[in-house]
């Protein structure tokens, strides 16, 4: 009963939060109604016995990816998205769509759920850090390396994006390469 | 009682399709990024929901890997959208139509 009372709690809170992020037009309200999304759902795992995961949740996404975003909100700063004077159709295809999209996934969810399926074992650890652990580094190890590979092509890939090029630079770049079209 | 899967389901799809609908209606290039996340977190909250209804741990590891995506598309997006303001002083996506310039 208090799970359930604690779930509904959560999930209310979410889903407040994720609509006050659609709606509100200044970018740094969207973002902080985000986090709140964030924390909910952490509280969510931790009703779900997944620590490890909440935890990570709060450590990744409420805190690395929104201070970036934050900082980048305010590094940029940026105005209250101006009012729409064109392309106003797109609300009525944009709602259109989000009803079509809401129930093709309870289609797929009601599908799922009518496949038979093992009860829960409520006392079953594998939301402990032990056991994802243990699958990390032996049946999935693969996986795990190709994301490390992603990562560190992540991190190459946005400082040479970022990267502001000197206008000699720049040309001396562009000689280069046309130089080596026309070899 | 613990709340059964299936709520946690209808949680996962509305905070989905809000994500979704959050993208077409955002006209600012931050704003579409962060409901891009919103939707990688109703996955996620999908993958966790059936990883204990099932009692297997698989489904927690690819929630950390989809965490490890999200965390390279927050660099790289970021990275793409100050390369942008840049170039046009503006971070709206109306003004990015055009894929050159």
């Amino acid at each position: 009963m208090v799970s359930t009372v604690i779930f509904f709690l959560f999930a209310g809170f979410a889903i407040a939060c994720a609509i006050s992020m659609v709606y509100h037009k200044n970018p740094l309200y969207s973002a902080i109604s985000l986090i709140g999304v964030f924390i909910a759902l952490a509280g969510l795992y931790v009703t779900l016995a997944a620590t490890f995961i909440a935890v990570t949740q709060i450590l990744v996404y409420a805190g690395a990816i929104m201070v970036l975003v934050v900082f980048v909100i305010m590094l940029l700063n940026l105005d209250e998205d101006k009012p729409l004077n064109r392309l106003r159709y797109l609300y009525v295809v944009g709602a259109g769509l989000g009803v079509a999209l809401l129930a093709q996934t309870f289609f797929i969810f009601y599908a799922v759920l009518k496949t038979p399926k093992s009860p829960a074992d409520p006392d079953s650890l594998a939301g402990s850090p032990m056991s994802i652990g243990q699958a990390m580094y032996t049946e999935y190890l693969l996986p795990v390396e190709i994301v490390g590979v992603m990562l560190l092509m992540a991190i190459i890939g946005a400082v040479i994006l970022v990267r502001r090029m000197e206008q000699p630079e720049m040309e001396a770049v562009i000689e280069q390469e046309s130089e080596n079209r026309i070899e | 009682m613990e709340p059964s899967l299936e709520s946690y389901l209808a949680l996962s799809g509305i905070l989905f399709t809000i994500g979704a609908v959050g993208v077409i209606y955002k006209r600012n290039a931050i704003g579409v990024f962060m409901c891009i996340e919103l939707m990688l977190n109703a996955v996620n909250l999908t993958f966790v929901s059936f990883s204990r209804y099932y009692g297997d741990a698989t489904g927690q590891l690819f929630v950390f890997m989809v965490m490890s995506v999200a965390a390279a598309e927050a660099a790289v997006g970021l990275g793409i959208i100050i390369a942008f303001f840049r170039n046009r002083i503006s971070v709206d996506v109306d003004d990015a139509s055009i894929l050159k310039f």
